[in-house]
């Protein structure tokens, strides 16, 4: 940070937008003509195909009555309400206790069972789905032993039962990590207040903790139910069609993008998506329920008794080990010469992996590439909007925020397709291929997907920096435009690094949006690849091993974000 | 560092300000000297620090002017007035060594780099910090950071010195001694500073005269003895100190003045005034009477209704036909003391009460 005249000089000189709000309102137009065109537009296409007759354009209902009058749509309706529903209850089931054991009881390894339990989100359910069918599988491993033992079976991975044991093993997650939080938040002054009045064991906890709880709890399980009902990838990899996000893609690839059914259950999916979100929201509204105060929160923590410690440590390692199974699946999948009907592989080799680098090292550097891109996209436009948001008076500032964010509530399925349907006739500049096939797209499209999350990280890093530091940069002398780059983007780094990671890392991993954009194998992402691979039982070596690189990229991505946000922060004193 | 030379004055005429519908300051007239320690009191929303904050050209854009020197600042932004600002919060930058911190106003003003380590180590030395140049601020007591953040603002050699609540973030002994240092500080620099305090003693023991404020309208402008013995309404005679004040009306009667309270209580004053007023007087002017009232006393008789010991003092809370007077008393060791409840005289010497108005 060395910085005198001659540096100054050379370096980066934007311009003075001080007296004036010029500045900030054209980059603030700027962004919002970027998000109207990449996301407002394309849906509001979807929604719009919907309500259209195919042939002549008028307006139309009949593409609802259509689809509902069709037993497989209205099976498939049927279907994915029932899994994303199931997927929650299996996904409470897994979180519950992981919550409530590290927060409640004196545990060893509460730390370790918490990052545990937060694993399952670095790899995205498809990954994992062929994989867990060697372990869960009507001939898996689990099968195979339990019927040489017992003499019967589960049908674990049948039809919808896969969908959901996938889903609910790695969404779970968002529920732990709500629920958690809920319950650390609450002080143990709330406790002992009810003790002191004289209320104790399930009444204590039905009158005060469950109902703190709540707000956290529901949160994350509308969040699990929006993911499951939107999910793409994981059906279509356990060959499931007879659901609405895989008929939506099969509509589309199969029959052509005028097919009106697509877009039907686009706006079936958007509707889920806004109602999930709104349950959230609901939830968390007015309910700031974090009443930790000054000198120790969470609940009352006490020991565990010597029998409890047996059981509350089996049901955790079993938990535990159901959420490693598809990491644990893949990894030996990867490395398995031959694995079928049998626990374990019959041999070993690292050929799979020598052949992904052979081949398929396109997908690799695409990934790079696409998601790399599309993080800096998104980090650029995530500290433009929160420093809009949070520093500066212009009109329409919330609702740039509110439009950035509405990407959460667009499944990646009705993105595809709506890029698929506006940019299929527009050309590239100075080329004759279509912008719908042109790999810049999913670049777009991923960093639209992701930008939520970019720009919350730059929010809250945004929030950090006390508004007194800039003030006093600019009584000393520094224009506003040097104080964003000398002292705010500066202490922002940690925040702005940590929402490229995110980024980066979910759209490493992306399917949904990427398998309606990818044009050629040329240009497609590993996620595609693990698809296309995952797809021929001579493929799926390959295909796991793509899956551990995928996994590998992410997992080390993440952990050394972290470890440079860490030390930034022991640099400063503030840990 | 050398003394400033060409320090100048701030003249603030007719400002107001508002956010959204609520005034914060309504037509304030000011005028500072050049070199002058000048205090900002007044209870927390008073608009004190919106107006020190006006002056160092952050917030919204006030209406009247507001001049340093000759030159109309009101419409300049921040990085162009050349005003230091110290902030309660210190506002050190956490990503900067303590040097950086303290180079940065130079470097901004593109001082050539020699000469940029030559002021910093000067400034570090005027508060006495040279050897921690190099730490991070999080590595600093609150009173170092404190005159860190001093030495940062004072080595640009401001034009004026705005200090907003300095001292209210360290305890209390600390803060006697950086008051103090403070003090000295601009002394030495010869530097006009504005102080912003809600703690009147911080504002009497620094400020060669004060401003105070209530509700965005600065109520009285003076020495703080001034204001102390004489305030202008009753806003000023409750906030500075301890006070005894009983609303009420003068009237003549027998061609003399006569003070008669709210509560029936009637006193004969020599204030030569009329109309609704409140006759105030301060706890340690008031005396319990042992058959040795003067002659220009006013008497008041009443009950001690509590007592309270404050290590030098003697509290006591005596019930005046229905109004609650506080007397003082000092304590000495062995010294004698009245008992709650008992039937008591009160003389107040004449030349000791004020007559003020809302």
């Amino acid at each position: 940070m060395t910085s005198n005249s001659t540096t100054r000089k050379s370096f980066l000189r934007l311009p003075d937008f001080s007296a004036t709000q010029w500045g900030p309102g054209t980059v603030a137009t700027l962004i919002a003509i970027f998000l109207l065109v990449v996301l407002i537009l394309p849906v509001a296409k979807v929604i719009f195909v919907a309500f259209q007759e195919p042939s002549t354009g008028a307006f139309t209902i009949n593409n609802f009555i259509d689809f509902f009058n069709a037993s497989l749509f209205r099976e498939s309706f049927i279907n994915s309400f029932y899994v994303s529903a199931m997927s929650v209850v299996f996904a409470t089931l897994i979180a519950l206790p992981l919550a409530y054991f590290t927060t409640r009881f004196n545990f060893a390894g509460a730390t370790l069972i918490q990052t545990f339990g937060i694993i399952p989100l670095i790899m995205p359910p498809f990954v994992g789905a062929v994989a867990m069918q060697l372990f869960f599988g009507e001939n898996g491993s689990v099968n195979l032993l339990m019927d040489e033992w017992f003499g019967f079976t589960i049908p674990f991975m049948e039809g919808l039962n896969g969908v959901i044991l996938v889903q609910s093993v790695h969404f779970f997650p968002f529920i732990l990590i709500n629920l958690s939080a809920s319950l650390q938040n609450i002080d143990r002054s709330m406790e002992e207040s009810a003790l002191n009045l004289g209320s104790s064991g399930m009444r204590l906890f039905r009158r005060i903790v469950f109902p703190l709880s709540m707000p956290g709890y529901v949160a994350g399980a509308s969040l699990v139910f929006l993911k499951v009902f939107d999910d793409l990838g994981t059906p279509l990899l356990l060959n499931v069609n007879n659901m609405l996000a895989p008929q939506a893609y099969l509509r589309i690839s199969s029959v052509g993008i005028s097919d009106p059914i697509g877009y039907v259950i686009s706006v079936i999916l958007v509707a889920f998506s806004l109602f999930s979100l709104w349950v959230s929201f609901l939830a968390l509204k007015n309910k700031d329920y974090a009443t930790t105060q000054k000198g120790g929160g969470g609940l009352l923590k006490r020991d565990l008794k010597k029998w409890e410690k047996v059981s509350c440590y089996s049901v955790i390692l079993l938990i535990l080990c159901f959420v490693m199974a598809p990491h644990a699946a893949l990894f030996l999948l990867s490395i398995a010469t031959v694995w079928s009907f049998s626990p374990l592989p019959d041999a070993y080799t690292l050929s799979h992996y020598t052949e992904v680098f052979d081949t398929a090292g396109d997908f690799i550097s695409n990934t790079l590439l696409y998601a790399g891109l599309a993080g800096l996209i998104d980090v650029l436009l995530g500290t433009a909007i929160a420093y809009i948001v949070w520093r500066t008076g212009i009109w329409g500032r919330k609702a740039l925020d509110f439009l950035a964010m509405g990407a959460v509530a667009i499944p990646g399925v009705v993105l595809g397709i709506g890029y698929l349907r506006m940019f299929y006739h527009m050309e590239v500049p100075f080329s004759d291929i279509p912008l719908a096939s042109f790999w810049g797209i999913i670049v777009i499209a991923l960093a639209v997907r992701r930008l939520p999350y970019a720009l919350r990280a730059c929010m809250a890093a945004l929030a950090q920096v006390a508004v007194s530091l800039e003030e006093a940069a600019e009584s000393l002398g520094a224009t506003k435009t040097r104080t964003i780059r000398k002292i705010v983007i500066p202490l922002m780094s940690g925040g702005i690094l940590a929402g490229f990671v995110t980024s980066f890392a979910t759209a490493a991993v992306e399917l949904s949006a990427t398998i309606m954009l990818v044009s050629s194998e040329a240009d497609a992402p590993l996620a595609y690849g693990i698809y296309v691979f995952m797809q021929s039982a001579a493929g799926r070596g390959p295909g796991a091993a793509l899956g551990i690189i995928a996994v590998l990229i992410v997992g080390v991505g993440t952990y050394l974000s972290h470890r440079v946000i860490e030390r930034s922060k022991r640099h400063r004193g503030e840990s | 560092m050398s003394t400033q030379k060409n320090c100048k004055g701030i003249k603030i005429e007719n400002v107001g300000l508002k956010f959204g519908k609520t005034e914060v300051l309504k037509g304030v007239n000011l005028e500072i000297q050049p070199g002058e320690f000048f205090a900002f009191l007044g209870p927390s929303g008073s608009g004190k620090s919106t107006l020190l904050r006006a002056i160092a050209g952050f917030g919204p854009t006030p209406s009247g002017n507001i001049l340093i020197g000759d030159q109309e600042v009101t419409h300049l932004p921040p990085w162009k007035r050349n005003v230091g600002m110290v902030f309660q919060s210190y506002a050190l930058w956490p990503h900067m060594t303590v040097r950086k911190n303290i180079a940065f106003g130079l470097e901004e003003r593109k001082i050539p780099k020699d000469q940029v380590q030559q002021r910093v180590d000067e400034a570090l030395e005027l508060v006495d910090l040279l050897p921690l140049a190099e730490r991070r601020p999080s590595e600093l007591s609150g009173g170092q950071q404190q005159r860190i953040a001093l030495a940062r603002t004072v080595v640009v050699e401001p034009q004026v010195l705005l200090l907003d609540e300095p001292l209210s973030n360290l305890d209390a002994n600390l803060r006697v001694q950086m008051r103090r240092d403070i003090l000295s500080l601009q002394r030495k620099l010869g530097l006009t500073t504005i102080f912003v305090t809600h703690d009147q003693e911080e504002a009497n023991t620094t400020a060669d005269r004060m401003a105070v404020l209530s509700e965005g309208v600065i109520q009285q402008i003076g020495k703080p003895m001034d204001l102390y013995d004489s305030p202008n309404n009753r806003f000023v005679a409750a906030f500075l100190g301890s006070a005894n004040i009983l609303d009420g009306e003068i009237k003549i009667s027998d061609s003399k003045p006569v003070f008669i309270s709210n509560q029936g209580l009637e006193l004969s004053i020599q204030h030569q005034a009329t109309g609704n007023g409140s006759l105030v007087f301060r706890p340690q002017n008031t005396r319990i009477l042992h058959n040795d009232a003067n002659q220009n006393d006013m008497i008041l008789n009443g009950k001690v209704i509590y007592r309270e010991f404050l290590g030098s003092l003697v509290r006591y809370g005596v019930d005046v036909k229905g109004h609650l007077m506080a007397v003082d008393e000092l304590h000495s060791i062995g010294g004698k003391h009245i008992d709650e409840g008992a039937e008591i005289s009160l003389g107040v010497a004449m030349d000791q009460t004020v007559i003020v108005y809302s």
